[in-house]
C-alpha cells in the first residue's frame, strides 16, 4: 500500500491517554502488473498510486499501463497468493485493520552534506584550551599497519534523503471514508512525502 | 492536505466545556483509574494559564492551589475524556494571560479580586 504522509498530531484513547499519531492518506492503489515465480523469479504485484493526466505520461510508460489509468507512482509489493490478484484490481485502506502492526518505508528528510557529529554522532573535540579541531573527524585509522583506511569508515557526506524503514508501527485508527490511516509514532520522511505500508511479516 | 489534518484534530475536541478564563477559581473533576476501579477526584484552584487555544486538540491548562503551605500545580489536557466536568466557581479580575507571579506570593498577597461584571 502506498500513502502520503500528511503530518503528526495527537489523539485521546478511550481511557484518556494521549497518543502521538502520524496521519497518512493511503491508497487506493491499482494493480498494473503481476509478476510470478515462474516468469520473474518472485511473486510480486506492481501497483500504481495517484492518477495523473494522460498527457503527462510518456509513450513507453503508456505502453506499460496499457488500458489502466496512468499513475504518478509505481511500486512493487510481495504478495502471499498471487492467484487472487488480477491486473486492474484496486485496493484501499481495507487491506489493513485497526491495531495491526505494519512496516513503513519512506525517504528521510535530506540533511545535505553533513559532518561526522551530526551524521554518525561522533563526539568531536574539546571546544577550547588550545584545541583547534572542534567538530572534526579525528583520527581515521592506524599508522604503518594497515597503512590504509578501512572501507566503510564513518566519515562526513550526504545525510538523509535515503530510504528508511520503520518496523513495528501500530495502526491506531482507520478512517476509511477519508482514506486516512493513523499510525502510532513517527514515520520516515517529510510531510507530503510518499511512504509505503507493508504488513509486518516477521 | 490541511483539511485532512483538521478533520482528525477536530474530532478530538469537546464542546461541553465552560468558558475558562485565566484567574478564575475552578474545580476540575478528573477521572482517576486505579487498577480496575474508577473514581472522580476533584482539583480546585486558580487557573494559572491556558496553552494552545481552545480549538486545538493539544490545548492544556494549568491549575494552581496551595495545600499545607506547598504550591501544587496540575496541568490538564483541555479536551481529555478523563475530565468529567469543570466548574467555574469564581471569575477573577486579572490583567495578565499567565499568572506566574502568583508563584512568588504567599497568603494574602496571592489573592485575586473577583470580577463583578461580565464583559461580554
Amino acid at each position: 500500500m502506498m500513502a502520503r504522509k500528511i503530518g503528526m498530531t495527537q489523539i485521546f484513547e478511550d481511557d484518556g491517554r494521549v497518543i502521538p499519531v502520524t496521519v497518512l492518506e493511503a491508497g487506493p492503489v491499482t494493480v498494473v502488473q503481476k509478476k510470478t515465480m515462474e516468469k520473474d523469479g518472485c511473486d510480486q504485484v506492481q501497483v500504481g498510486y495517484e492518477a495523473i493526466e494522460e498527457r503527462k505520461v510518456n509513450r513507453p510508460m503508456k505502453g506499460h499501463f496499457r488500458e489502466q489509468a496512468p499513475t504518478r507512482f509505481l511500486r512493487e509489493f510481495k504478495v502471499e497468493d498471487i492467484s487472487q490478484v488480477e491486473v486492474g484490481q484496486s485496493y484501499g485502506v481495507e487491506l489493513f485493520s485497526e491495531g495491526e502492526m505494519v512496516k513503513v518505508s519512506g525517504t528521510s528528510k535530506g540533511k545535505g552534506f553533513t559532518g561526522v557529529m551530526k551524521r554518525h554522532g561522533f563526539g568531536g573535540q574539546p571546544a577550547s584550551h588550545g584545541h583547534r579541531g572542534h567538530r572534526g573527524t579525528g583520527s581515521i585509522g592506524q599508522c604503518a599497519t594497515p597503512s590504509r583506511v578501512f572501507k566503510g569508515k564513518k566519515m562526513h557526506g550526504q545525510h538523509g534523503n535515503k530510504k528508511v524503514t520503520t518496523k513495528g508501527l501500530q495502526i491506531v485508527k482507520i478512517l476509511s471514508e477519508q482514506k486516512l490511516v493513523l499510525i502510532k509514532g513517527a514515520v520516515p520522511g517529510a510531510n507530503g512525502g510518499l511512504v509505503t505500508l507493508h504488513k509486518n511479516a516477521r | 492536505m490541511a483539511t485532512a489534518m483538521e478533520l482528525v484534530e477536530r474530532s478530538q475536541l469537546r464542546d461541553d466545556l465552560p468558558d475558562l478564563r485565566v484567574g478564575s477559581t475552578v474545580r476540575v473533576n478528573y477521572r482517576i483509574i486505579e487498577g480496575n476501579k474508577e473514581r472522580i477526584q476533584s482539583f480546585e484552584g486558580v487557573l494559572l494559564r491556558k496553552h494552545c487555544g481552545p480549538k486545538n486538540n493539544k490545548a492544556t491548562f494549568t491549575v494552581r492551589k496551595v495545600t499545607q503551605g506547598y504550591g501544587v500545580e496540575r496541568i490538564f489536557p483541555l479536551h481529555s475524556p478523563r475530565i468529567e466536568s469543570i466548574k467555574v466557581l469564581k471569575i477573577g479580575r486579572v490583567r495578565r494571560a499567565k499568572l506566574y507571579y502568583l508563584r512568588e506570593r504567599r497568603g494574602k498577597a496571592a489573592r485575586i479580586k473577583e470580577r463583578m461584571f461580565h464583559r461580554g
